[in-house]
């Protein structure tokens, strides 16, 4: 029994990455109407960047932590503006055939530039270590991704809700077209969104490499749980990305302990049994 | 103030507009009619950007705009109100008209421009229901709240489709009134009605068109005289 409590907490922590995941993911499809097949693709660049970074400059997870994010969100900026924008007018099974290719593209990059092999990054110093929590003596880092998670969630709600430009964006979700003829540069907040929820998915990425050993199929692995994190949670609804993360990530983590074989089943099962009581997901306002 | 000149426009391979012109004066209201599917929504789409006509040109102060996104016809001065109603159903109503103020900063406004605070003075229901999402207003309130959302960013024209759709006759009544103070404030309108009787109270010209094509042009005696074309080309 004294086993729950650690499962607990590495249900959050894992739940902390799925969030970081799927924010950029559901928000992107709320808007863009993109379901985005390489957005773990970023997640997954952000890892192997990291783990260069860190080869060079030895230890510097800090700096790669800053730096990762910035080079991806060129990257998602770039890839929006110069692949996306175009492929747009000719339809979204075009567009999801491009973000399919780019997931595919990366993979094979990663697999050639860094090897088709597992590599385990070091926990960094200072979070290497343990500390006393609900009476079990648990591993610093997993604390670390979930706060993480936890400030990124709040900055973006305060973005979300408390700025001219979080109403912008939520009216977006309802519905661009309107927004765009009300004078608001809808292609330039479409770039911005793509490029932050790249950015936000290759921040995941580099704290995740740590945790879990970085390999090539890591991207596969975390896209099918966000895939199932913005369906529950509603497309386009940040909140429920937030609730759904946690469902999953614990769904996820006591599912390993109690069926280990069925987690995965667990998770479809969730997804289906939500999608027939509410076909819009939990929180979702899109049809 | 606005011209149309003999523009096509096409939905993938379906060729909506085939050659519509028609042009509007400063201070006008202007309606145009004509039945279902004949493309007066485009028309309407086609002058704000939304959709872009492979041909022909329209002049806006005599400033092109065909090949321009529909936020920088806006900044132009050019307001769009969508049919069905489209508010931001999960915005407030008091957020769904910050969205209609360009830039977000109310500039120093002058005594004819629109404000937040003049719209809820004009429609105390709005200013009650401020904090209420906008899924939750009536139809009549929807269409209240798209119309002044537009008029928020101050423009010269606006372009009105189907403004009455779906509403009670009097709540009819309650907005063409309203587009009837909007015009005598200054503001140029282009409206689409189906509904020819109720358009007839407040335009002072008016357009039919008929598949792709404007038909008719003429005032409101015109209108009226013209029986046969209204038999042929508007509901009966
Ligand atoms: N997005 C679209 N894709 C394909 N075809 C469309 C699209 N929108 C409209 N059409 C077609 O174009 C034609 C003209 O449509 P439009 O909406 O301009 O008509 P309308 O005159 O506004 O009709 P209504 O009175 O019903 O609103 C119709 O045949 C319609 O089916
Ligand atoms: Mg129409």
């Amino acid at each position: 029994m004294s086993d729950i409590p650690v499962f607990f907490l590495h249900g959050l922590a894992y739940a902390g990455l799925l969030f970081l995941v799927s924010a950029g993911l559901t928000l992107v499809f709320g808007m863009m109407n993109v379901l985005n097949f390489a957005h773990a693709a970023m997640y997954m660049l952000g890892a192997y960047f990291s783990y260069s970074i860190m080869l060079h400059a030895t230890g510097q997870f800090w700096l790669s932590l800053m730096l990762c994010p910035v080079i991806l969100f060129v990257i998602g900026g770039l890839i929006e503006r110069f692949l996306l924008r175009r492929v747009h007018a000719l339809g979204h099974v075009q567009e999801l055939l491009l973000t399919f290719g780019l997931a595919y593209i990366i993979t094979e990059a990663v697999k050639w530039f860094w090897g088709n092999y597992p590599i385990a990054i070091n926990i960094p110093g200072v979070l290497n270590t343990t500390i006393q929590i609900f009476g079990i003596t648990y591993p610093v880092y997993r604390l670390f991704i979930l706060c993480c998670a936890v400030i990124v969630g709040l900055v973006m709600a305060i973005i979300l809700f408390k700025t001219r430009l979080g109403i912008i964006l939520r009216a977006a979700v309802n519905d661009s077209e309107t927004v765009n003829t009300l004078g608001v540069n809808v292609p330039l907040v479409f770039l911005g969104v793509f490029a932050f929820g790249a950015a936000l998915s290759g921040f995941a990425g580099v704290i995740a490499g740590p945790l879990l050993t970085i390999y090539p199929g890591m991207a596969q692995e975390i896209l099918i749980d966000a895939f199932v994190v913005i369906v529950v949670g509603g497309f386009g609804s940040l909140g429920g990305a937030v609730i759904a993360a946690l469902f999953i990530g614990e769904l996820q983590s006591f599912g390993v302990l109690l069926f280990p074989k069925l987690s995965m089943a667990l998770v479809y099962m969730l997804m289906a049994a939500i999608l027939v009581i509410k076909p819009s997901g939990l929180f979702g306002e899109k049809q | 103030m606005l011209e149309v000149k003999n523009i096509h426009s096409y939905y993938g391979k379906s060729h909506v507009l085939q050659g519509t012109s028609l042009d509007l004066k400063e201070g006008e209201l202007v309606c145009l009619l004509g039945r279902n599917g004949v493309g007066k929504s485009t028309t309407l789409k086609s002058i704000m950007g939304v959709v872009n006509p492979n041909q022909g040109s329209i002049c806006f102060n005599n400033q092109e705009i065909v090949g321009m996104k529909p936020f920088q016809i806006a900044r132009l001065g050019i307001g769009y109100v969508p049919e069905d109603r489209r508010i931001f159903r999960s915005l407030t109503v008091h957020e769904n008209l910050l969205m209609g103020i360009k830039g977000g900063k109310q500039k120093n406004a002058g005594t004819d421009d629109w404000t937040v605070d003049r719209v809820y003075k004009l429609f105390p229901n709005l200013k009650e229901r401020k904090n209420s999402k906008g899924a939750y207003l009536s139809g009549g309130e929807q269409q209240m709240l798209t119309v002044v959302r537009t008029l928020l960013g101050n423009p010269r024209v606006i372009l009105v489709d189907e403004p009455t759709e779906g509403l009670a006759p009097l709540i009819v009544k309650d907005v063409l009134d309203m587009l009837d103070t909007v015009r005598k404030s200054g503001v140029t309108i282009l409206m689409v009605e189906q509904n020819f009787k109720a358009a007839i109270k407040v335009a002072d010209r008016f357009y039919i068109m008929s598949k792709g094509k404007i038909v008719f042009e003429g005032n409101t005696e015109q209108l009226l005289a013209a029986e046969d074309i209204r038999r042929t080309y508007l509901e009966v």
